[in-house]
Formats: structure tokens, C-alpha cells, sequence
């Protein structure tokens, strides 16, 4: 990978930019996302997707169930996005919808793999991390602070990583 | 109503939870343009609590403020289904599963989380330090390193056909595989099971 490259990577898409104006339309636009969790949170338990039990299934090909999840999440997020596109829908603040692609560096190998070897201990990814905790496995939040100990140390050593 | 409920109260089968989760991906870019990701509340802690003038964490983590209160609602989630949509049964898992664990020690398969791992009496033993630091530590540096997890890669990028999404999910599973499959029959022993 050539400097100009790298340099493109590690580029941010967090700029500093001036304070918007919080409005109360703001706050009731915010108020969307808060429910949008509850939703997917209960999403997540009723699917047993928090379930420890259900990533070791999984990790040992003996249920087909996570990766019907998965596998169908997916589809319906592609025709959805692909639907949004097509139509050129926009948000309700009336923007254009066009996510943003993510760029191949050879953190989503290394991560990714060192990402794997949390989920298949702790039984979660990051979503179901907040959602057993909420669901009584307090202790889970032990599990949370050190994810975020995790974060600040790779935010740490970030320019001595491959990338 | 309460048919409803009962119905509701039962462990929901993949084909629908998958989509509902799915929908979740149009759901946050109408609201309001939001790509779905959660790793990434993970940072906006750092840059919030202990930024440290890191150049990765100087930014406006206000501005991020709507995928805080979408993990808080994850939280609230996990809450509202044990307290009022709670399956009464055990999880049903395969018996094939049953027996690689209980191999391993695993015997109480009750709840949705091994109690033998999951408890707080564990926290200052072998077991709390692999499940839970050592745990939440390699999903915070890998998901952040990998720049994404299961939502934001896995069904948010692989919905906008992002090759380096595709190439993060497959190495997600590989070191899932590794671990279940190499490491964990050792740190099983290790830890006391």
C-alpha cells in the first residue's frame, strides 16, 4: 500500500466542526433513534441473538438459526438500500441518502479476527452487549467498560498498526 | 390481545427476526441519514469521557448523540423484553451444542447465558478476567481496528455491497471459529471448568 493510500485511510470522518443549533425537532428526531433501540433491542433477545448458547450454535455449524438471522437481515437491508437508491428516496430532513463506503485496509482482516475471538468468548457483539446487560446480566457491564478499554487503546496505537 | 402477547412471549424464529433487523437498515437512513453501527458508541465514550488529546478521539461526539440514545434503547430493549415479553422456558438449544459443552464443564443450560461464566462472583477470578476483560477487550480493539462489527459491517455494509465489509464479516468468523474450535477447549481448563 503506497503512503497516499494509507493517508486516505486514515482519514477520519469525524471533522470539528461548529455546534448545530439543538432545535426541539432535534430533540424529538433524537427521541426516533432512542425507540428505534428499544426495537432493536427487543429484537435481539427475542431472537436468543444475545444468547451465549447461540453463538457457540453457531460457531460449531450445529443451528442454522444465527445464520438465518444474519443471512436474512442482510438480504432485507440490500433490497432495501437498493430500493432507497433506485427510488432516490430521501431522509426526513429532506437529505439525500447516499452511505458512505467503508475503505478496504488490512484492519478488517487483523480486527476482524481479533474481534471474532471477543464474540465467540463473551457470546455477543457489541448490540447484544447493551441488550444483556439491560436484560439483567449486570455483570456484563465489566465486559462494556473493558470493550471501551479496547477502543482507546487501539485509538492509542493507531498510527503503529498496519492499516 | 393476550393471544398476541402469548405469541410474542415465544423465542422468535430466524426468518423473523432476521428481517425485522434488516429493516432496521431503511429504518435509521430515513430517520435521519444514520448508517446502523454500534462499535461505534464505543468510541464516542472515549472521546467523550477520556479523550486524551488522541487525534482518533478529538472530535464532536455531541454531534454523534442519536446512535448514544440508540444504545440506550438497546439497553431499555433488553429491559422491557425479560421484564414483560419473557420466554417462561428454558432456551432450547441444539443437543449436539449441549454435549460439546458439557464436555467442556457447561451443565446449566437455563438461561440465556451460562450462570457458571456470567455472574458476578466470577469477576475476580480466571474466568471473570478471560470472559469479561479479556472478552470485552478484544471487541473493543477489533471492532474498532476493523472499523465496524456485526451491525455496522456485517448488515450495514454487506446492504451497501462494501467489498471491505464482506472481508471484515469473513474474518469476524474465522477468529469465532479459532476460538470456539483451538483456544477455548484450553482456557475452559485453564479457568477451572
Amino acid at each position: 500500500m503506497n503512503v497516499k493510500n494509507s493517508h486516505t485511510i486514515l482519514k477520519d470522518k469525524h471533522q470539528p466542526l461548529a455546534p448545530k443549533e439543538v432545535t426541539s425537532e432535534n430533540y424529538f428526531n433524537l427521541l426516533t433513534y432512542l425507540v428505534a433501540g428499544i426495537l432493536f433491542g427487543i429484537i435481539l433477545v427475542k431472537a436468543e441473538i444475545i444468547s451465549w448458547f447461540r453463538i457457540q450454535e453457531m460457531f460449531r455449524l450445529q443451528s442454522f438459526h444465527m445464520y438465518g438471522v444474519i443471512g436474512s437481515a442482510i438480504l432485507v437491508g440490500m433490497i432495501s438500500l437498493q430500493l432507497i437508491k433506485r427510488l432516490r428516496l430521501k431522509s426526513l430532513q429532506g437529505e439525500a441518502i447516499v452511505p458512505q463506503k467503508k475503505a478496504f485496509h488490512k484492519g478488517q482482516m487483523i480486527g476482524g479476527f481479533i474481534f471474532g475471538l471477543g464474540w465467540a468468548l463473551t457470546g455477543a457483539c457489541p448490540g447484544p452487549l447493551f441488550a444483556q446487560i439491560g436484560g439483567g446480566y449486570t455483570v456484563v457491564l465489566v465486559t462494556l467498560l473493558s470493550a471501551v478499554a479496547g477502543t482507546w487503546v487501539y485509538g492509542r496505537l493507531r498510527h503503529r498498526l498496519p492499516h | 390481545m393476550e393471544l398476541v402477547i402469548d405469541w410474542i412471549k415465544q423465542p422468535w424464529p430466524w426468518y423473523v427476526a432476521g428481517p425485522l433487523l434488516g429493516l432496521m437498515v431503511p429504518a435509521l437512513l430515513l430517520l435521519g441519514n444514520k448508517s446502523l453501527g454500534i462499535s461505534s458508541v464505543l468510541r464516542h465514550a472515549c472521546a467523550a469521557c477520556f479523550p486524551a488529546k488522541l487525534p482518533f478521539f478529538t472530535y464532536d461526539w455531541k454531534k454523534e448523540m442519536w446512535n448514544i440514545l440508540f444504545v440506550l434503547g438497546i439497553a431499555l430493549g433488553g429491559w422491557v423484553t425479560v421484564t414483560f415479553l419473557n420466554n417462561p422456558e428454558a432456551i432450547v438449544i441444539a443437543a449436539s451444542t449441549q454435549k460439546d459443552l458439557a464436555a467442556l464443564g457447561i451443565t446449566d443450560f437455563q438461561s440465556l447465558l451460562p450462570v457458571q461464566i456470567f455472574t458476578w462472583s466470577n469477576l475476580f477470578t480466571a474466568k471473570g478476567l478471560i470472559f469479561f476483560v479479556m472478552g470485552g477487550f478484544l471487541i473493543g480493539f477489533g471492532t474498532r481496528y476493523a472499523g465496524g462489527c456485526t451491525s455496522g459491517h456485517a448488515i450495514m455494509g454487506l446492504s451497501n455491497l462494501q467489498w471491505s465489509s464482506l472481508v471484515a464479516t469473513i474474518f469476524f468468523m474465522l477468529g469465532g471459529f479459532a476460538m470456539t474450535h483451538l483456544l477455548l477447549p484450553y482456557i475452559m481448563a485453564w479457568v477451572g471448568f
